[in-house]
């Protein structure tokens, strides 16, 4: 930041609505629909249906468009990594976040001041989408989902052992692995063919748009085909993929006694696991766990840190500790208020 | 640990018996000697060595880990041991994994002082859920939800061996159970055990319905009455004294009196009760004793223990198990006559002419300490397991009460989509207790029905579980209600189930708590 740089929080804060760049006039992943958005990535908690223009990396563009129809926005503009766009007088530039297909980290430039906000990120190796790309900035905006020194994920083989372990093990029970439509859905198949599984994997018919939009984007994913309508008998023994919530509904009583699993990484804390009637925890998560969250800041040497989504307080402290100025930034958008 | 963590890991997760006997066998199956044996003695609760207390072991992660980001986790997290597990921070280039054997070898030889140290580099070297194995096995009690029994269940099935056979060695075997399992293995013919006080398993009864006495001559079957205690053994062998449940746990340290009372060179099989003053306690007062591992002299005077026998299987070298009921009768009474044992009583043989006479006498009979009668044929030997036809029990007719759904919790396996686990209460003025929980006595097409019912009428979900509007009546079946500590509602039922849904009563009209403290024993 060059001496005359605006300090980042004269030019950027939270509203309403979201966090808001002021000399843009845009908002980040907003809340409520607004005229201009950037979307980090396609999660439902950050891209929401109904913004006039949009502006995110084409992957996010099309799951937007899959989700949502035409509600997905008024104007729909990509811009690819690495690629810069100014909107008024902020160059706006997209870096992988390694999070999900699409993913961005958002890098804000405004009169020699630099903003990164994070989005949802992790760090390790990914093959559905592209890895995280440190970026040093003034100000770090930085997610804290797993934010717990707690939280430590496993490797991702290690896990899938586990459920290809199960599955020799109790092969007339049928494997019901519970995943997030967007990102995990995906991921887990990718890990399944990388440990050598090639049987067809059968999925609800809530993640099959998703995961044919990923093959469309050049990610294999195997042989996959809904498990509704296949028959009772010949889903004996195989790996089911759903909503976490399908166990639950009528509709898992097609199966064949599921055994029902759940890919997250909420998984490491077994209370958790066991009171969602979880048997078999896989850990494998798409967001940074503690020592990524950690190395992460630590590479960035943000001027600022500002820590949102999720347990804050242990991430502030542990930043604080390293010698960086912290915030959570719910608290700075009460600021705003006073 | 490689395989023993796991093996835990995959138990705590897995409702299903059948899948944790699988767990089990494959680990047995697999794991090398002699950690499967120490693991053997892990799960039946037969390791011994000085517990590490939690304040330990908080000292010991406080050596490595900042105050402030434990207290967050353990606070999020809400189990020491869990908390531990993942936040202790591995360190480079210790990765030497101890064995199961080599951490009890140590822990038996460590003394309080330098337990800690050593479990410290236990720590240093496991993963998340090796560290989480460790600290279950140092602070006592696995709680992984299998039984001793269980677990001798899974090595029955492993090794195609009877569950009796491995039973009956079993308290003449000590960890790690070498000898166990060549023998399991088909390396060596059965351990000897002759001389050593182990357990004989048990004779059980067939349940009897009151349609098939018809089917039945009377003058071929002797009656006794069934007590409501717990069905024990008493073993009096090459000197030493021991009291067996009817799984096979060695109970005798909960019950030093009876020990005490036992004469040696015999085996009984009685009914364990607690006795005031000639008069048999409630099954709670039993249950005071039973829950614990050691017996108080507070307890032992509060709560004083009996034996009412009902047969003998040896004396002196005799084994007796191959005569016809009548003659073991015939040596229980000569034998009780002349030992005259203290804390033990004969259980009378009930005279009776045809059915209906012990119908009526079964009616009859309103003490509570009775929960039916037992018919045995007076020519059955001894047979352990439960053999058709020799012996049957003919339980009394169940108490009932209409309750009240209040909260319904997701199954598992084939009913992990259905609301299968219900918890009913009864009214205390205009506000529901909850007095107990039932997940079986309905049909396939009921379930399905309830779980609709339990959808619709949803007003508070809390993880697997869905509070509903107090709107059902569930008439419920059991055996008998006692007063526990141990429950909220200040009652714990006996073998609850659900025996009509009251799909047309108002449930304004359910039972209160008065209707349920009259039913106590
Ligand atoms: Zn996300
Ligand atoms: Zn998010």
């Amino acid at each position: 930041m060059s001496i005359a740089a605006p300090r980042p929080e004269t030019w950027i804060r939270t509203t309403a609505a979201g966090l808001y760049c002021e000399p843009g006039d845009f908002y980040i992943d907003p809340r409520h629909p607004v005229p201009r958005a950037v979307i980090t990535h396609g999660h439902g908690d950050h891209a929401r249906a109904g913004n006039g223009q949009v502006l995110a990396t084409p992957e996010t563009i099309a799951i937007m468009q899959l989700r949502y129809g035409d509600g997905a926005g008024a104007v729909l503009q990509t811009l690819s990594y690495g690629e810069a766009l100014t909107i008024n007088a902020v160059v706006v530039r997209l870096l992988p976040a390694g999070h999900v297909l699409g993913s961005a980290q958002i890098v804000l430039d405004y009169r020699g001041s630099r903003v990164v906000v994070s989005g949802d990120y992790k760090r390790r190796a990914d093959p559905t989408c592209a890895p995280f790309e440190p970026q040093s900035a003034d100000l770090f905006i930085t997610e804290a989902t797993f934010g717990l020194p707690v939280f430590r994920h496993p490797p991702d083989d290690q896990e899938i052992d586990k459920l290809l372990h199960s599955l020799t093990l109790l092969p007339e029970r049928c494997h019901l692995v519970g995943v997030y439509v967007l990102g995990k859905c995906q991921r887990v198949l990718v890990l399944l063919r990388r440990a050598g599984y090639e049987e067809p994997v059968y999925v609800h018919g809530a993640l099959l748009g998703m995961t044919e939009l990923y093959e469309r984007m050049g990610v294999a994913l195997g042989p996959v085909l809904p498990a509704t309508g296949a028959p009772r008998e010949a889903l004996k023994g195989r790996i089911v993929l759903a909503p976490p919530t399908a166990p639950a509904e009528p509709w898992s009583r097609r199966l064949p006694d599921p055994l029902v699993a759940q890919a997250s990484g909420w998984m490491r804390v077994r209370q958790r696991a066991k009171a969602g009637g979880i048997e078999l925890p896989l850990v494998i998560s798409d967001h940074a766990d503690w020592d990524e969250l950690t190395a992460t800041i630590e590479e960035v040497k943000p001027g600022e840190l500002w820590v949102t989504h999720g347990a804050e307080e242990a991430l502030l402290y542990q930043a604080g500790k390293m010698g960086f100025r912290a915030r959570a930034l719910s608290l700075v958008g009460y600021e705003d208020e006073e | 640990m490689e395989r023993f963590a796991p093996l835990l890991d995959g138990l705590i997760f897995t409702p299903a018996r059948n899948c944790k006997l699988t767990l089990m066998k494959e680990y047995f199956r697999t794991a090398p000697d002699p950690d499967r044996g120490w693991a053997l003695a892990a799960l039946t609760g037969e390791l011994n060595f000085r517990e590490v207390k939690a304040s330990q072991i908080r000292a010991l992660v406080m050596e490595r880990v900042d105050e402030t980001l434990f207290d967050l986790s353990y606070d999020f997290v809400g189990d020491l041991a869990e908390t531990v597990s993942l936040i202790w921070p591995s360190r480079h280039g210790v990765n030497y994994v101890p064995s199961l054997s080599e951490i009890v070898t140590e822990l038996h030889e460590a003394t309080r002082i330098d337990a800690p140290a050593r479990i410290g580099r236990w720590l240093d070297a496991l993963d998340p859920t090796g560290r989480w194995a460790l600290l279950k096995l140092v602070t006592g009690g696995l709680r992984v939800g299998v039984s001793a029994r269980l677990a001798k269940t899974a090595l029955a099935e492993w090794s195609n061996v009877p569950l009796e056979e491995i039973e009956s060695v079993w308290h003449g075997l000590a960890p790690p159970f070498a000898d166990l399992f060549r023998w399991l293995e088909g390396h060596v013919p059965r351990p000897a055990i002759e001389g050593q006080p182990t357990f004989t398993p048990i004779m059980l009864a067939q349940p009897l319905e009151d349609s098939y006495l018809g089917k039945l001559d009377p003058a071929d079957y002797r009656a006794e009455w069934k007590w409501d205690g717990v069905r024990v053994q008493l073993v009096g062998r090459g000197g030493q004294r021991r009291l067996y449940s009817r799984t096979g746990d060695d109970i005798g340290a909960a019950f030093p009196e009876l020990i005490a009372a036992m004469p040696g060179n015999v085996v009984l099989d009685g009914e364990l009760l607690v006795m005031r003053d000639g008069e048999v306690a409630s099954f709670n007062d039993l249950q005071q004793r039973l829950n614990r591992k050691l017996a108080s002299s507070k307890m032992l005077a509060e709560f004083p223990a009996w034996v009412r026998l009902y047969d003998i299987l040896e004396e002196g070298a005799e084994d007796l198990r191959p005569l016809p009921f009548d003659r073991r009768r015939a040596r229980l009474e000569t034998w009780f006559a002349s030992a005259k044992p203290d804390r033990m009583d004969l259980s009378p043989v009930i005279p009776f002419r045809s059915w209906d006479d012990l119908k009526e006498l079964r009616a009859g009979a309103r003490e509570r300490s009775i929960e039916g009668i037992m018919l045995k044929r007076g020519d059955s030997p001894y047979v352990s397991g439960r053999p058709k036809g020799p012996w049957f029990k003919w339980k009394r007719d169940a108490l009932t009460l209409d309750t009240v759904l209040m909260y319904a919790q997701r199954g598992h396996g084939k009913r992990s989509s259905f609301y299968s686990d219900y918890t009913f209460g009864v009214w205390r003025d205009d506000e529901l207790v909850p007095v107990g929980k039932a997940y079986f006595g309905f049909t396939d097409e009921e379930l399905r029905r309830l779980d609709r019912w339990v959808r619709e009428h949803t007003v508070d979900r809390f993880g697997p579980v869905r509070a509903v509007e107090p709107q059902l009546v569930l008439e419920i079946a059991f055996d008998s209600i006692h007063k526990s500590t141990r429950h909220k509602s200040g009652v714990a039922m006996r073998f609850p189930r659900v025996h009509r849904i009251r799909w047309d009563k108002p449930a304004a009209e359910a039972d209160n708590i008065a209707n349920v403290e009259r039913l106590i024993t």
